[in-house]
């Protein structure tokens, strides 16, 4: 059966995806080494031992995120937590520099590595420096890629892959993306956030609803209507007439959709993917329930061959479009 | 401080690299990296181009790289990856995928597009044969120091993104494309019109990006005009200029100038503005401020 | 399991039937034991711990501003807005829903079910704290000495059967 990989931002949620039926659970510690580095969010040390002992009281593994970039000069604080999250218990480690993939091999000999997805490793020649110079035993694949590109990327490479199936959808090469900085001063590289809730205004202007991040008005909409939280990649902007076309306004990087690729999974499974990977350790545990149970459904559906349950999901995507984003050509 | 041609990042035609890189040849730029970083479907248009534009560069005393891809997806683009390093110049990685065609032994370049962000990533790259690395756009000036550092320890030279439209994001989809309702196979190669990228503004109007095929960058130009001296206090090793339209010329000279003979900040900015009429240029990156910070 | 629906007819929960003064005392007794009792609530808000948490239940007389940092919880009439750092503003179903852990938050907020104003760092740690603290409102409010929440906790019950969707008690089956 394929691995359902499944988020925890706290630890109810980790144990609400253990209870749900997930394989194994990511998590990340309450700091910025974290790509989900969010208010109120995150394990601290004692919380990763508990949550690790209750999942592996119950067969599930628990998969630790160190997936920002050490900062130059306190690499120290990176390194720790590869150690702490060693000394925890957890299974593997999911990791995005190379220096501090470097430093996990050599400290850390009997430590599972992952490639984080922010390491962009999108093609094999990449997965396999990684694999070859540190012993990567799985990347998680970066979405840029579709269903037969991954196909032709699994015949080429040993480590297993884990690909994203369901949630928030970057639209950008992951890891590789300065658009947070560039309106608010913070990245998820650096500091583990993306269009940071601490640069996020709402307000109420002239019967509209207007969402800014970092002053930068992102939204708007009429009063009354939800206003969409102010996600850059996912914003409202206008391109000004050149002469390649006229103006337009609207979604020009993605439409406010989020991933599911359900409809997928058999075709993932037969291009020997291992591990299906759940967005969203900033959901709450209710969601991470709710999905876990309807994945967990899928691939045991997949593994006997059977069609994917229909409409398992359609409650969690309601009101929001989902897209099966770069596995299939023409989204590009 | 030297200066370094960074790779040309938009779509222009054969015509148009051929006059660049003889324009190039005749500023004082040190060293020039060349070839298509953003998209390889733009390639077979101006690669006829690149040995002409090398040898050209080469006799004017220029050092010479070549860049691959930024981002190397199709088994295609892996192959031109692996030629790259068989054309006997030194390349620059955008793409860590590259590293595994390097011939053992051989010394190489690293682009701003390679996430390089600390000490522990350097060193490793520098053991594997890299001399020289542009670093990430968004790096205060804090870890740029930290760097150079440990750049001296370890042989290899700190470039710093000096002049702009800074590269923000790279994707599988093509925004040029998507502009005009096309997918990425069927671009019709539209992003060809606008060779200085096309700007996004916010919904009040406020400039801020510009999409460039499957490349986002800043709108505003990225200068460190006002943040010479204190490059240069910290060692850093070269400035890197971005291609772009208009009289780039005047633009190498003013750099070239500003680091020989540090100026002040206000009076620096000043000049740029002159030479640049109704662009906006941010600083905010090394400042440890939003990117987009106006410079100033 | 349970899905909170907005409900169709107009409808007002009835309040306790104390004035603001002790209301506010009636809710800072709940604060503080759920914040004895829950120690992780405070350490997960951090640096948002002393914030002021204006909550705004749509069809209620009172505004409620809550301070985790200080313990405390004050009633307010609407005509006195007190001074805030953060505002939710909803209707009492979707309060209790995303208290409970029937819904997820972030769908509450993008749905339009709640809104927020103000600090939004603040509010996302609340709502992840809470999250967290997998709170039984039910149990707390029967668990406070002297029960000065029963008769609210009886006619809220009625209420919450003629209401489908009205989470007054955490949700073990979303496990």
């Amino acid at each position: 059966m394929m691995e359902l990989v499944c988020p925890a931002g706290t630890p109810a949620a980790l144990r609400a995806a253990v209870d749900a039926g997930a394989h194994a659970v990511y998590c990340g510690f309450a700091d910025e080494t974290n790509a989900r580095n969010f208010p109120g969010l995150n394990f601290s040390r004692p919380e990763l031992a508990e949550g690790i002992a209750y999942a592996a009281a119950r067969g599930v593994r628990v998969l630790v995120a160190i997936n920002t970039f050490p900062r130059a000069g306190d690499q120290a604080i990176w390194h720790r937590a590869v150690a702490d999250a060693h000394a925890a218990g957890a299974h593997a480690v999911i990791l995005a520099d190379l220096g501090l993939i470097a430093h996990a091999a050599e400290a850390h000999p009997g430590l599972r590595l992952h490639l984080s997805v922010q390491a962009a490793a999108a093609n094999p020649d990449a997965i396999n420096l990684y694999a070859e110079a540190f012993g990567i035993r799985r990347v998680v694949l970066p979405r840029v890629l579709t269903v037969d590109e991954i196909a032709a990327t699994n015949r080429e490479i040993e480590v297993e892959t884990e690909v994203f199936v369901f949630g928030g959808l970057c639209v950008m090469a992951e890891g590789r993306c300065s658009l947070s900085s560039w309106a608010t001063g913070l990245s998820p590289n650096m500091n583990g956030v993306c269009s940071p809730a601490s640069h996020v205004a709402y307000a109420e202007v002239g019967g509209h609803n207007e969402a800014r991040l970092g002053g930068l008005l992102i939204h708007r909409t009429p009063k009354g209507a939800p206003v969409p939280y102010p996600t850059l990649c996912k914003g409202c902007f206008t391109a000004p007439a050149t002469p390649s076309g006229p103006a337009q306004t609207g979604h020009l990087f993605e439409d406010p959709v989020s991933l599911d690729a359900t409809e997928l999974i058999p075709k993932l499974q037969k291009a020997g993917v291992t591990a299906l990977k759940i967005e969203g350790r900033q959901r709450s545990r209710a969601y991470v329930a709710q999905v876990v149970r309807a994945f967990r459904a899928a691939v045991e559906a997949a593994d006997a061959g059977a069609p994917m349950p229909a409409g398992l999901l359609a409650k969690l995507t309601e009101g929001q479009a989902a897209t099966t984003g770069a596995y299939a050509k023409t989204w590009r | 401080m030297d200066l370094t041609i960074g790779p040309i990042a938009f779509f222009w035609p054969a015509k148009r690299v051929r006059a660049f890189y003889r324009m190039i040849a005749a500023t004082p730029v040190r060293r020039v990296v060349i070839g298509e970083w953003v998209c390889s479907k733009r390639l077979p248009f101006w690669q006829q181009e690149i040995p002409g534009a090398v040898a050209h560069l080469l006799a004017a005393g220029k050092e010479v790289a070549l860049s691959s891809l930024a981002l190397i997806t199709l088994a295609r683009e892996r192959k031109l990856t692996e030629e790259l390093f068989a054309a006997g110049l030194p390349v620059e990685i955008a793409d860590l995928g590259a590293l595994r065609h390097l011939p053992e032994g051989t010394a190489f370049q690293v682009g701003p597009m390679v996430n390089v962000y600390n000490e522990g990533t350097l060193e490793w790259l520098a053991r594997k044969g890299a001399t020289r690395i542009c670093l990430p756009p968004e790096l205060p000036l804090a870890s740029v120091a930290t760097l150079v550092r440990a750049g001296r320890g370890a042989g290899v030279a700190i470039e710093v993104w000096g002049h702009g439209r800074v590269p923000l994001a790279i994707s599988g989809r093509c925004y040029h494309a998507r502009l005009h309702d096309r997918a990425k196979d069927s671009c019709q190669f539209v992003c060809e019109q606008d060779p200085d990228g096309r700007e996004v503004q916010t919904l009040d109007g406020d400039g801020f990006l510009a999409v460039n095929g499957v490349q986002v960058l800043g709108q505003a130009h990225t200068t460190v005009a006002g943040q010479v001296a204190e490059l240069t206090a910290i060692g850093t090793g070269a400035l890197r200029l971005s291609p772009q339209i208009g009289d780039f010329a005047a633009i190498v000279a003013f750099y070239d100038r500003i680091t020989q003979n540090p100026t002040g900040k206000a009076e620096a900015l000043a000049r740029l503005r002159e030479l640049m009429p109704g662009a906006g240029f941010a600083d905010g990156f090394l400042a440890a401020a939003p990117g987009l910070r106006r410079a100033g | 399991m349970t899905r909170f629906r907005r409900p169709s007819a107009p409808s007002r929960l009835p309040l306790p039937p104390l004035a603001a003064q002790a209301a506010g005392f009636a809710l800072t007794r709940l604060l503080r034991r759920i914040a004895r009792r829950k120690p992780a609530i405070l350490s997960r808000l951090g640096p948002h711990g002393g914030a002021r948490f204006l909550i705004d239940l749509r069809d209620s007389p009172l505004l409620l501003l809550m301070e985790p940092g200080a313990r405390r919880i004050t009633a307010h009439p609407r005509r006195a807005v007190p001074r805030h750092d953060a505002a939710i503003r909803g209707r009492l179903p979707a309060f209790l829903a995303m208290l409970h852990g029937v819904e997820d938050g972030d769908a509450l907020f993008f749905s339009g079910e709640l809104e927020i104003a103000g600090d939004t760092s603040a509010v996302l740690a609340l709502r992840n704290a809470l999250d967290d603290a997998e709170l039984d409102l039910t149990e707390e409010l029967a668990a406070i000495p002297g029960r000065p929440f029963d008769g609210w906790l009886r006619r809220a019950s009625g209420f919450a059967a003629r209401q489908s969707g009205l989470a007054l008690s955490r949700q073990e089956a979303m496990r």
